[in-house]
């Protein structure tokens, strides 16, 4: 065990974090969070210029395009990033971390030459057509129907939870190509043009007032085969290489930005008062130490990735744990923020400095409720550690 | 950076783990454990042997470099660092190994005479924190395990550390133990010892120790996860086995969960300590502290859960690993200091 980086490992991160230090201050404003046409032209200006840099796509392989970089490179990277506040991936999300490396490893050549370098360039934003109103937790119920006509699928049905639909040029779309009742056989992935006939989206409002998920509505949209990624009827496995990416690395940048929050409280609760009682300093060591544990584990996790080549099972754990201590640690804000956390709007006089106020206080403590519930449920989360890394039976 | 454990490592923990149970066996701890539980009220003579320490188990730990783990290989010691340590550490509390095993081996690797043959098993030290003169701390009792059994007595305090000759205390046996396996002695008197340590060398001493501590906790927290699940595996209710229930199962999750992320900030903290640039030791160590306490006395009490009522019974081993947790995490002081701790340091 060893977790001093090596030379070449502090070089990329001297080199990043010079690149961030100059690159971070030419950004625009941020936009309001309402305004997807706003938010997607500057997601995609920041991913075209990491895309200059040579930071794009820092976890695919070089031959779709991306980096290459190592497990431990690619922790550097989501580590700085975090430290240096530069932007989240965005409306770019489902395209790097979903789609993208999908089709990197299971897209034909010219599926790769035809969806990797926009992707990557910031030209093409996806969207992901996965659960659906019958098919939350239990993916393998979906049934949005895939009728195969000439060079073509008509495909009608309905998809939610759909991100950044509205601003999306493509969809990674589970369809079902074979019977009803299939479960895991006979499913499809495809990669549907959001600008096709039959596309309805209706955005729903989350309980944060925000719209940035939605229910799509397909109404014999037409998808043509070469757009088929995998095989007809493969596409459950398919779709389980992604999400098992999921699981490993997308969350590093979160147990970073919780241990600045954590730290951010504890010189509120510095700053208020509150530090005095023994009660404050109690929740928020034992908090610190879960984060740390938690970042102890995510560096684990990728020495495991570095050795075997896949996340692996870890992530379930690591995905978990992290959740509910971010839901502990937005409850330490509220009730550190007192009277100032009734107001989604920023009041005058919680924090003197003006680092961290009581709107995004609020903010944090509302979102932390989808934490356990979105990328698999807790529940689902539990079952898979039960199953999957212990061995219980199936129910 | 590579957190994974090295060729070594899994060498180290596969060996430690095949001599606890050649010279360890649960049953054999279990055994002991009902004849203290049994034995009679009264006092024992200092010096004397209970069936709760074996001599012969102690020399072989010592002759598989359990002691001179970290003693320098210019001292004939095996010369590894803390992290290595966690991991035999982990293995000793996995098999509920019985004595003062963190004492003897942070004793080891102090330079001084006091300490001499603790390396090789020889000499046996126990240690003791010294209250402070007010506080909660300072009240009574005073209390140190396996007293009957040490050679050398280790009284650690903020000013630094002595050491105490056993059969100098005044002290009573208490006639039962809530650990079976760690007999313990109710110290009337702390006499002054010789000065070996000055203040830096004790606080050395107390975050090594909280480490190692933490280690033989997720020993515990481990064995339990392996416990409740071959047990949910086995037992069935309604014609099925009781693990395929979402209830049990999660139950089980937590437990891995609980155990992993304890074992991680141990590693951490550990490295930390041989890799001071790597981080705040003494936060990683009181946060390592703090979980890997939580961690074995959550899934102890979880392992009796998923054992039902015959996890209740003194026939099924869980209460052994319930109240070692018990007397290792009480050890480690108040959760609340070590949590302030890390708060103090975040």
């Amino acid at each position: 065990m060893d977790l001093r980086y090596s030379e070449a490992e502090e070089k990329f991160r001297a080199e990043l974090k010079a690149w961030l230090a100059e690159a971070l201050p030419s950004l625009p404003p941020a936009p309001a969070a309402s305004d997807w046409p706003a938010r997607r032209s500057f997601d995609t200006n920041w991913q075209r210029m990491l895309h200059a840099a040579g930071y794009a796509g820092i976890d695919w392989p070089t031959d779709g395009g991306g980096r290459g970089a190592s497990p431990v490179e690619q922790l550097i990277y989501l580590e700085e990033l975090e430290r240096a506040h530069a932007p989240y991936v965005g409306v770019n999300f489902v395209g790097l971390l979903h789609a993208g490396p999908t089709i990197s490893v299971e897209g034909t050549p010219d599926q790769r030459a035809r969806f990797l370098p926009p992707i990557l360039r910031g030209d093409h934003v996806w969207c992901q057509g996965f659960s659906e109103p019958s098919a939350g937790s239990d993916l393998a119920a979906l049934q949005t129907r895939a009728v195969r006509d000439g060079d073509e699928y008509v495909v009608s049905g309905s998809k939610i939870w759909t991100s950044h639909a509205e601003v999306a040029d493509y969809c990674e779309l589970l369809v079902r190509t074979g019977p009803k009742d299939g479960r895991h056989k006979g499913i499809t992935w495809l990669a549907m043009e959001m600008d096709r006939p039959g596309i309805d989206f209706r955005p729903l409002q989350t309980i944060a007032g925000s719209t940035e998920f939605g229910q799509l509505f397909l109404d014999q949209v037409r998808v043509p085969v070469a757009n088929r990624v995998g095989e007809e009827g493969d596409g459950w496995r398919v779709a389980m290489v992604t999400l098992s990416f999921e699981r490993g690395t997308a969350f590093v940048g979160e147990v970073i930005q919780s241990m600045e929050l954590l730290h951010s409280l504890r010189e509120l609760a510095r700053r208020s008062g509150a530090w005095d009682a023994p009660d404050t300093r109690r929740r928020l060591g034992a908090l610190g130490a879960k984060l740390d544990a938690l970042w102890a584990l995510a560096r684990r996790n990728v020495s495991s990735a570095a050795r075997t080549g896949v996340p692996g099972i870890g992530g379930s754990v690591y995905k978990l744990a992290l959740s509910e201590a971010r839901q502990e640690l937005a409850e330490l804000g509220m009730d550190l923020a007192g009277r100032s956390g009734l107001s989604w709007d920023e009041l005058d006089g919680l924090d003197g400095s003006g680092s961290l106020g009581n709107a995004e206080i609020v903010n944090t403590w509302v979102h932390s409720l989808s934490r356990t519930i979105a990328a698999g449920t807790s529940q689902i989360q539990r079952n898979i550690i039960a199953e999957r890394i212990l061995g219980l039976p199936k129910g | 950076m590579d957190f994974e454990l090295s060729e070594e490592e899994v060498a180290l923990g596969e060996s430690v783990r095949a001599l606890c149970a050649a010279r360890f066996p649960l049953e054999a701890l279990q055994q002991a454990a009902s004849l203290t539980a049994a034995r009679p009220a009264g006092r024992v003579e200092g010096g004397g042997s209970s069936s709760t320490f074996d001599r012969k188990g102690w020399a072989a730990l010592a002759s598989s470099g359990v002691f001179a783990l970290q003693v320098p290989e210019a001292d004939e010691g095996v010369g590894l660092g803390m992290a290595p340590a966690t991991v035999v550490f982990e293995e000793l509390g996995r098999a509920l190994v019985p004595g003062p095993l963190v004492s003897t081996h942070l004793a080891a690797r102090e330079a001084s005479a006091a300490f001499s043959g603790a390396d090789e098993g020889k000499v046996v030290v126990g240690s003791i924190g010294r209250p402070p003169a007010s506080g909660p701390e300072a009240l009574p009792p005073l209390i140190v395990g396996h007293l009957a059994n040490l050679d050398v007595l280790a009284v650690v305090s903020d000013g630094g550390i002595e050491v105490v000759e056993p059969s100098s205390l005044q002290a009573s046996q208490i006639e039962r133990s809530l650990d079976p396996l760690t007999p313990m002695w109710r110290v009337d008197q702390l006499p002054a010892g010789e000065s070996i340590g000055d203040s830096n060398a004790a606080a050395r001493w107390r975050r090594d120790e909280s480490v190692l501590v933490a280690a033989l906790l997720v020993g515990l927290a481990a064995r339990c996860v392996e416990m409740a699940v071959q047990y949910a595996k086995e037992r069935e209710q309604f014609g099925r086995p009781i693990g395929s229930f979402q209830a049990v199962k999660h139950i089980c999750a937590d437990m891995l969960v609980r155990a992993e992320t304890a074992r991680v900030a141990v590693q951490a903290a550990a490295l930390t300590v041989d890799q001071p640039d790597v981080g705040d030791a003494e936060r990683a160590a009181a946060g390592a502290a703090l979980l890997s306490a939580e961690a074995a006395q959550a899934n102890a009490k979880a392992c009796i859960q998923v054992h039902g009522g015959m996890g209740f019974t003194w026939e099924v081993p869980v209460h052994l690993y319930l109240m070692r947790a018990r007397v290792l995490a009480e050890s480690l002081g108040p959760r609340g200091a070590l949590a302030e701790l890390v708060a103090d340091r975040y």
